[in-house]
């Protein structure tokens, strides 16, 4: 543990608070662009939640505390979340604090409590948002896990910086087993971040909501903290699918002139993979509910398969 | 020994019968005190070698044999500290006038924790036959405490049935075990080797009979009746620790009495591990009683428990002590997390039950209001049980999906491609078990109250809180410091596979869990909670600070409905309805559906175990036939009975002649 580490944990966690509206932000002006509307400000996200925090906050008659705090829980499990993912260097403190596992036990933490805190006011589109979300949950969980496996027989690790240095910084070597993987976490990431097939961030139609149904009953603060915690989670994501699947420029120091070049690829990168979610949320449409086991149990058997063609091909003897 | 103690409570329980006050604010504690010492006892004896005691008592060639070795104190210590928690629960949980009278209840709380401890303690297969009955029947006297309801009687008689079926399994291993030289202690097991097909048979008998103790499919239905039927503390007690002298039982035989592992008992266990573990939280995901689902839950957990106990088995068998003390870890380190969760949240259920006089999910609701202190430690419970960071839960689960990773490396050309992907099945099953977690808690303490007459619900008592509390700070404190109970585990698993992990843990200082190395894996749940409990005040200061704090409360948003009411909300069959729907081939279902135009539209949906109409009721209809068969024998008339009498004299007579 040194100072350049400290550091570095620090400008992770502060770049990944500040920019995740951003991303948000630059995702529904591409998808603006792609579907010929004209798109909103790039900072509109952080109008929005300059307004929901000055806004009061409106809660139910019988919302108990468990209700009030949730945002709070919500918010720090992102935070650490985005604090945990090694996206502009390695070596950071909290790395050896959670692995792949633990992360996928953060969002399961987080995920929980929005699930709860959408079934205490007790109204039917809270609860059968909460239930959906559970679905969602525990069908993108096994997968997400699997594609991790798969990255972790490769780099005999589950911690996630061990993982990117083995890809980034080892020798070149060409993964088959990692295309299959990367294909099924967008899949996942897709699905865990309510986002189309699954989900539409946009819709209001409370039929067809999952996410937006379970936070019906927030405003205010609550409602800011969510949606940021939601930004978090979408930068977080895409974040560990480019330490994943494009780990190159992630550097093994926390040198300052190190990270700054970490930084504006990431910048470049996130560009990047914000126009190509813009892009698959334009050329498909949302699938109904039930047709989302489907969807996801092709990603599970996707990440299975990655993880056999790992056993299968390129585990040497 | 302290294990005498509770006997001795239990005595003088049924000496004063009706002296309510002297029971329930004496014996009681009292009990939970000895379980306490119990506990330390235990902690100090893992460490040490073992002890053996010959007692007076028993058979006159067969003395009790007693032995109190790491495997037995590791299992006494969670004896101990979760029968403390639920000890004390029970001491204000007692109400006059509800089941046995008081006296006998005590006597038979303390013989039934009593029978477990000498479960655990025998070194002989005559003492262990007499403790295991002993608990058996113990705990279906406290299941059928309710007996003048048909159901619970009718829970009772499958409980005992199976416990005996399978004892029957467990006496034919012992005998298998004792081989011909017919020396039934364990040292003498331990030293006989048999050769060829019998320890697979004595392995194989063992694992039925335990498993049928335990809940392992398909002998698991005694779990759903038994649970719901039995008072809540004794539900806490036999889900939480007696569950566990099976787990006791299986490691005995497996890893200590028998010598030679093959790689197929492992895997035989780990299949049906995961099946219990699957078919336990589909089932768990769509009940409709607490109980029921929690009986379920506990399903589920045996099953990880067991898939533990086959990686175990299998890793022993290739000769790889380490990874197989890893496998081992998880597996009790599991059963300690399980022991302490699900007994928080049976003895929940309890207060639940006695505040509101329902079990039935769909009648409850809103009681965070009502009991707050239920609620939230309850909460603590439900995200242990989900197998959430930072609390226990997740730690044996990590340990497990760790020791999973390992097996790409065996030595056998299928095992290491199928047994990663199992870690999948694994995922799977903790995110189910975070669905029907979420379902309990949030249908029985969020949202609207069900019924007018929730309202009038109250709170815990205050030696029920005091259980609660500690049960569950147990989960937060073994969720928080994994490496002191890795080293608590390190004796048993040296006993059992001869490897462990306490070297490697005890390197990287007390909050960082790293069972191999610090590169491979590692995990620290201080800095889980640590920034998460720093944070979110944190947030909570800069908000109020930088905007503002007004809050108004209104009525929720209706959709522009005005006229609902707190029976429209989501149901418990409505939150199961995905898990029915997705797995449809699994269940069991029926109901009926109404169509727009039916004058008295009603909805109804069941869904029933698939296993009493594929294996029980058949097994049931052969007895039948059978019994119908042989049932000429039963002529009316008393010089046939005397014939036969007759016969019977003149073949025991001559049979051992020849």
């Amino acid at each position: 543990m040194n100072v350049y580490a400290l550091f570095a944990q620090l400008l992770e966690l502060v770049i990944a608070l500040l920019l995740a509206p951003l991303l948000t932000g630059w995702v529904n002006q591409c998808r603006a662009w792609l579907q010929n509307r004209s798109a909103p400000p790039l900072l509109q996200t952080y109008y929005t939640l300059s307004k929901l925090f000055h806004k009061d906050v409106l809660i139910a008659h019988n919302a108990s505390s468990l209700f009030r705090a949730a945002p709070y829980i919500i918010f720090a499990c992102m935070a650490l979340a985005s604090a945990i993912v090694p996206t502009l260097s390695t070596e950071l403190i909290f790395a050896p604090a959670a692995d792949a596992i633990a992360l996928v036990g953060l969002f399961a933490l987080a995920r929980v409590f929005i699930a709860l805190a959408g079934m205490d006011v007790g109204t039917s589109f809270g609860s059968m948002g909460s239930r959906r979300e559970m679905l969602v949950g525990f069908l993108a969980e096994p997968a997400l896990l699997m594609v991790f496996f798969t990255a972790s027989l490769i780099s005999q690790s589950t911690s996630l910086s061990t993982i990117v240095d083995t890809l980034a910084h080892s020798e070149f070597a060409i993964y088959p087993s990692l295309a299959f993987a990367g294909v099924a976490f967008t899949m996942v990431s897709l699905a865990e971040n309510a986002r189309v097939p699954i989900d539409n961030p946009t819709t209001h139609l409370e039929l067809t909501m999952i996410h937006e149904a379970m936070i019906l009953e927030y405003s205010g603060r609550h409602l800011a903290l969510i949606e940021w915690a939601s930004s978090l989670k979408l930068f977080a994501y895409s974040c560990l699918g480019l330490a994943l699947f494009f780990p190159f420029g992630i550097p093994a120091t926390a040198e300052p002139a190190a990270l700054s070049f970490a930084l504006a690829i990431l910048v470049v990168k996130l560009a990047m993979g914000g126009a190509a979610l813009a892009l698959i949320e334009t050329l498909n449409a949302k699938l109904r509910i039930f047709r989302a086991p489907e969807f996801l149990g092709t990603a599970f058997l996707l990440a299975v398969l990655a993880m056999l063609v790992h056993l299968l091909l390129e585990a040497g003897p | 020994m302290t294990a005498l103690g509770w006997l001795a409570i239990g005595v003088v329980g049924v000496a004063f019968p009706r002296r309510f006050t002297l029971i329930s604010r004496v014996l009681f504690p009292l009990g939970a005190a000895f379980g306490l010492v119990l506990a330390l006892l235990a902690l100090n004896a893992i460490g040490s070698d073992a002890q053996v005691r010959i007692l007076a008592l028993g058979l006159p060639d067969l003395p009790f044999h007693l032995r109190l070795d790491a495997l037995s104190a590791f299992f006494l210590f969670l004896l101990g500290v979760t029968g403390a928690g639920i000890s004390i629960y029970a001491a204000g949980y007692l109400r006059k006038g509800e089941g046995t009278a008081p006296g006998l209840h005590c006597l038979l709380y303390h013989l039934f924790l009593f029978s477990m401890a000498f479960v655990m303690l025998a070194d002989d297969g005559y003492a262990f036959m007499v403790a295991w009955e002993t608990m058996a029947l113990s705990s279906f006297f406290l299941v059928t405490s309710e007996h003048r309801h048909a159901e619970i009687r009718r829970a009772g008689y499958l409980y005992l049935l199976i416990a005996h079926i399978g004892a029957v399994g467990i006496l034919l291993s012992f005998g298998v075990m004792a081989g011909s030289a017919g020396d039934y202690t364990f040292d003498a097991m331990r030293d006989f080797s048999t050769l060829g097909i019998w320890p697979t048979i004595a392995f194989l008998l063992a694992l039925f009979g335990f498993g049928a103790k335990a809940g392992l499919l398909p002998l698991h239905v005694w779990l759903p009746e038994a649970h719901p039927a039995a008072p809540s503390p004794v539900s806490a007690m036999m889900s939480g620790v007696m569950l566990k002298t099976a787990i006791y039982g299986l490691l005995r035989v497996a890893f200590d009495l028998l010598h030679a592992q093959l790689w197929w008992w492992g895997v035989l266990l780990l299949v049906i591990g995961l099946g219990s573990a699957l078919f336990g939280v589909i089932f768990a995901a769509v009940q409709t009683d607490m109980k029921r689902l929690l009986a379920y839950s506990s399903i589920e957990n045996i099953g990880l428990i067991a898939v533990g106990c086959g990686l175990a088995l299998v890793f022993k068998s290739f000769l790889l002590p380490n990874l197989a003390a890893l496998a081992l870890t998880a597996t009790l380190y599991h059963c300690l997390n399980h022991a302490f969760f699900k007994s928080l949240l049976f003895l929940c259920t309890g207060s639940v039950l006695h505040a509101t006089g329902e079990r039935n999910l769909g009648k409850l609701g809103g009681l965070i209001h009502r009991m707050p202190w239920v609620a939230w430690l309850a909460l603590v419970g439900v995200l242990a049980s989900a197998g959430l960071p930072p609390l226990n839960g997740f730690v044996s689960e990590w340990l497990l999906l760790q020791s999973f990773l390992f097996t790409s490396g065996l030595p056998h050309g299928y095992l290491n491609m199928l047994l990663p992907v199992v870690a999948g099945a694994i995922a799977l099953i903790a995110a189910l078990a975070g669905f029907a977690m979420v379902k309990f808690f949030g249908i029985v303490f969020l949202g609207q109250p069900r019924e007018e007459k929730l309202s009038a619900a109250h709170d815990a008592g205050r030696l029920e809180r005091i259980g609660l509390l500690w049960l569950a700070a147990g989960c937060v404190l073994l969720g928080i410091l994994p490496n002191l109970v890795i080293t608590l585990l390190d004796p048993v698993t040296r006993q059992l596979v001869g490897g462990g992990l306490a070297a490697t843990a005890a390197s990287h200082g007390w909050w960082l869990l790293a069972p191999i190395s610090e590169d491979r894996a590692s995990y620290s749940p201080a800095i889980f909670l640590g920034s998460i409990a720093v944070f979110m005040p944190l947030v909570f200061w800069l908000v109020r600070r930088r905007f503002h704090g007004r809050l108004t409360r209104v009525a929720p948003w209706d959709c522009g409905f005005p006229l609902q009411t707190s029976r429209m909300q989501d149901t418990a069959e409505g939150f199961g309805q995905p898990i029915r729907r997705i797995f449809s081939p699994f269940l069991r279902r029926s109901g009926e559906h109404p169509s727009p135009f039916d004058v008295t539209p009603r909805y109804s949906s069941r869904v029933e175990d698939p296993f009493w109409y594929w294996l029980y009721l058949p097994i049931a209809r052969l007895v039948a036939y059978g019994t119908r068969l042989i049932a000429f024998l039963q002529q009316v008339r008393i010089a046939i009975y005397l014939l036969y009498s007759f016969i019977t004299l003149l073949v025991l007579l001559v049979v051992p002649r020849g």
